[in-house]
């Protein structure tokens, strides 16, 4: 918006300009089919279609009913829509004893994902505040720790975890989960948001300190309304992260408390009957639709954030 | 009683030692500029007097309490930064009275306070906006308004005008020394500037390497440096220095080559009356006299000229004495070309010697 207003008043004041000064006037003439945007259009719509072929296949298989199916012409759009798979998909396909379809799966991705995010991002956003701005007694060494943390082998730890979720009672519990993603979330978003605030000026920093300024008022008066595009960044990595995650939600809940990820691997995987394809790419889609969304919706303030000093530092 | 006063500070940052044992006492109401080059510790002092650096040793003392350990809001100061350092979510107002609101001043004091800075400052016409809708020098004049508004002591300037040009600089310059004459609180004004420096300071303290190098009025800095380091960062163009023999006795003279300087109107510091041997002689570009003037100078001689610089005002002169380059000042209406032979000429008087191996004056 802002950008459209700015570029609205350079326009304005370069007509201004332009009118003082005679000859001929606007952009200069561009030919729009030249050879090199052929070649460099081209080639980006070739590439698109490649990477969106799969894609179509599967919205389109999704509307199309079996024996449709069957002819074996995956490309051809469908003669009857039908979205009886879709409805299928969500509410009534069956896993194991349970046939309620996705549904359950994505009630419980909710309930993961929402606390994971927030807890995370809480934790993180104030751990990379104190280590950047509070230069206290061994920050380097808890810096250095935790980014190694990043680089131990998920397979290492996942036994142990087991055991520690287990005596603590949360094993097979949606809690249980939502600490191990908040767990391993921290590493990479501590170091994204350290490195946000250690861009932020030192002396706004001792200027909030010289007014008296405490830990948490500098935090929450200072920082945190700066630090709007590292958060949807934060949000964005954690939504995607652990909607998407496979591993942790297999191996730490159970059917019940299954995400959408592992519900939909076992709609797809059931070896009993006919393959429902159109089916099972309704349900591929409904599980895709989470992070899509979120992306399509912030990949503007995404790119900013990211821009804005989350790899400097 | 003194304002600050700062005994036996030092500070290191591991291993290496960014301040050494400074001391330093400053009289209430007092204009002190801490002055020198990059990295000789003179923003890190005054971040200790602020209280945003833990210091290793020594002890701060402000209005004669002992503050070493107290946080910055305790210590009754405000402080002034080079990059303005105002909060860019909250207005004018808001940065103003976030201080205070921290302090839990009352609502109708602050408001007092609020327009009474703004109008010693005249930024009411400001208060409402954010700072990125601001210009640098208002930008600066609210941070310094934000000193001003918490009621304090003693104000903590660091490179306050560094990040403006030229022409705002010196009229904030100005607006600061009126602000300081009006309040008349302490003030410590770090900056690398020696105009900025002498213009301002009631003291100087010349600094480098994180030691104190000199401690005085502008006036005793610039005419009476203590070694050469200050002799040669004090002064634009800076001081001339020729190596020479002192030759003490009957009739002392510097001898520069061959030609002997007589110093006996030279006032020696202390007891270095005795000192022979290797000397270093500064002479101020603008202390050089040229043309009719020079020979009446107990120094004189005629040089060839090498190169004139026109600087508007005046014009800067290099020559060679004795092969060592020396440049000095004229009126910038004297016609002078390179390849001229002149006569020029100085009062030994106001000179300075220097041990050729400690630097320090003699």
């Amino acid at each position: 918006m802002s950008d459209h207003a700015a570029l609205n008043v350079a326009a304005a004041g370069f007509d201004a300009i332009a009118e003082e000064v005679s000859g001929p006037r606007g952009a200069k003439p561009r030919r729009v089919l030249s050879r090199r945007n052929i070649f460099l259009y081209g080639t980006l719509i070739l590439i698109a279609v490649y990477y969106l072929l799969p894609l179509y296949v599967m919205f389109v298989t999704s509307l199309k009913g079996m024996p449709e199916i069957r002819l074996g012409n995956i490309f051809a759009p469908p003669v009857e829509i039908t979205f009886e798979p879709w409805v299928k998909a969500w509410a009534t396909a069956c896993t194991g004893l349970n046939c309620d379809g996705l549904s359950r799966g994505f009630w419980n991705s909710v309930r993961i994902t929402v606390p994971s995010v927030i807890v995370s991002i809480i934790i993180a956003s104030v751990n990379g505040y104190a280590l950047a701005n509070w230069r206290f007694k061994g920050a380097d060494i808890f810096f250095i720790i935790l980014i190694v943390g990043a680089f131990i082998p998920y397979q290492v730890m996942i036994y142990p975890i087991v055991i520690i979720l287990r005596e603590m009672g949360l094993y097979g519990s949606l809690w249980g989960l939502v600490i191990v993603h908040s767990i391993f979330g921290m590493p990479i978003l501590t170091l994204l948001f350290r490195n946000y605030f250690a861009s932020v000026p030192e002396e706004l920093f001792k200027a909030a300190r010289v007014d008296g300024a405490g830990f948490w008022a500098i935090y929450f008066k200072i920082m945190l309304p700066m630090a709007l595009p590292i958060f949807v960044v934060a949000i964005i990595l954690q939504v995607t992260g652990i909607w998407n995650d496979f591993l942790f939600g297999v191996i730490y809940t159970k059917p019940d408390t299954y995400p959408m990820t592992v519900q939909l691997n076992n709609i797809v995987n059931s070896v009993q009957g006919v393959k429902e394809y159109n089916v099972n790419m309704a349900a591929t889609i409904l599980t895709g639709l989470v992070p899509l969304i979120v992306y399509f919706a912030s990949g503007r303030l995404f790119v900013r954030g990211i821009a804005a000093g989350a790899v400097k530092g | 009683m003194s304002s600050v006063s700062v005994k036996d500070l030092s500070l290191n940052f591991g291993h290496i030692s960014v301040l050494k044992d400074l001391n330093l006492d400053i009289a209430e109401g007092e204009f002190l500029v801490l002055l020198g080059p990059s990295g000789c510790g003179k923003s890190t002092l005054l971040n200790c007097i602020a209280g945003l650096l833990d210091i290793s040793d020594g002890q701060i003392f402000i209005k004669g309490k002992n503050v070493t350990w107290e946080e910055p809001k305790d210590r009754g100061i405000g402080m002034v930064f080079q990059s303005y350092a105002l909060y860019p979510q909250m207005t004018v107002k808001g940065n103003l009275t976030f201080g205070l609101k921290n302090a839990g001043v009352a609502k109708d004091e602050i408001e007092r306070r609020v327009a009474r800075t703004a109008d010693i400052l005249q930024i009411q016409p400001l208060l409402e906006r954010k700072p990125s809708q601001l210009s640098g020098g208002q930008r600066q004049r609210v941070a310094i308004g934000r000193a001003l508004v918490r009621d304090v002591d003693v104000f903590l300037f660091d490179e306050p005008l560094s990040n403006l040009d030229a022409k705002l600089r010196s009229e904030l310059r100005v607006e600061i020394k009126r602000l300081h004459q009006k309040l008349a609180n302490t003030m410590i004004y770090v900056t690398h500037d020696q105009i900025e420096a002498l213009t301002l300071a009631d003291r100087i303290a010349v600094m480098k390497g994180g030691l104190i190098q000199q401690l005085d009025t502008p006036h005793a800095i610039y005419n009476h440096p203590v070694n050469r380091f200050v002799a040669g960062f004090i002064g634009s163009p800076g001081m001339n220095f020729l190596e020479g023999q002192l030759e003490t006795g009957a009739g002392a003279v510097v001898k520069i080559g061959n030609m002997p300087v007589p110093i006996d109107r030279y006032v020696f510091s202390g007891s270095s009356q005795q000192h022979t041997g290797a000397t270093v002689l500064g002479i101020r570009p603008e202390h050089i006299a040229f043309g009719d003037g020079a020979g009446a100078m107990p120094f004189s001689h005629e040089v060839d000229i090498e190169i004139v610089e026109p600087m508007g005002s005046d014009t800067l002169v290099w020559t060679r004495l004795d092969g060592q380059s020396l440049s000095f000042r004229v009126e910038a209406e004297r016609p002078l070309q390179a390849g001229d032979r002149v006569r020029i000429g100085f009062d030994p008087a106001r000179a300075s010697l220097f041990d050729s191996a400690t630097g320090n004056r003699i």
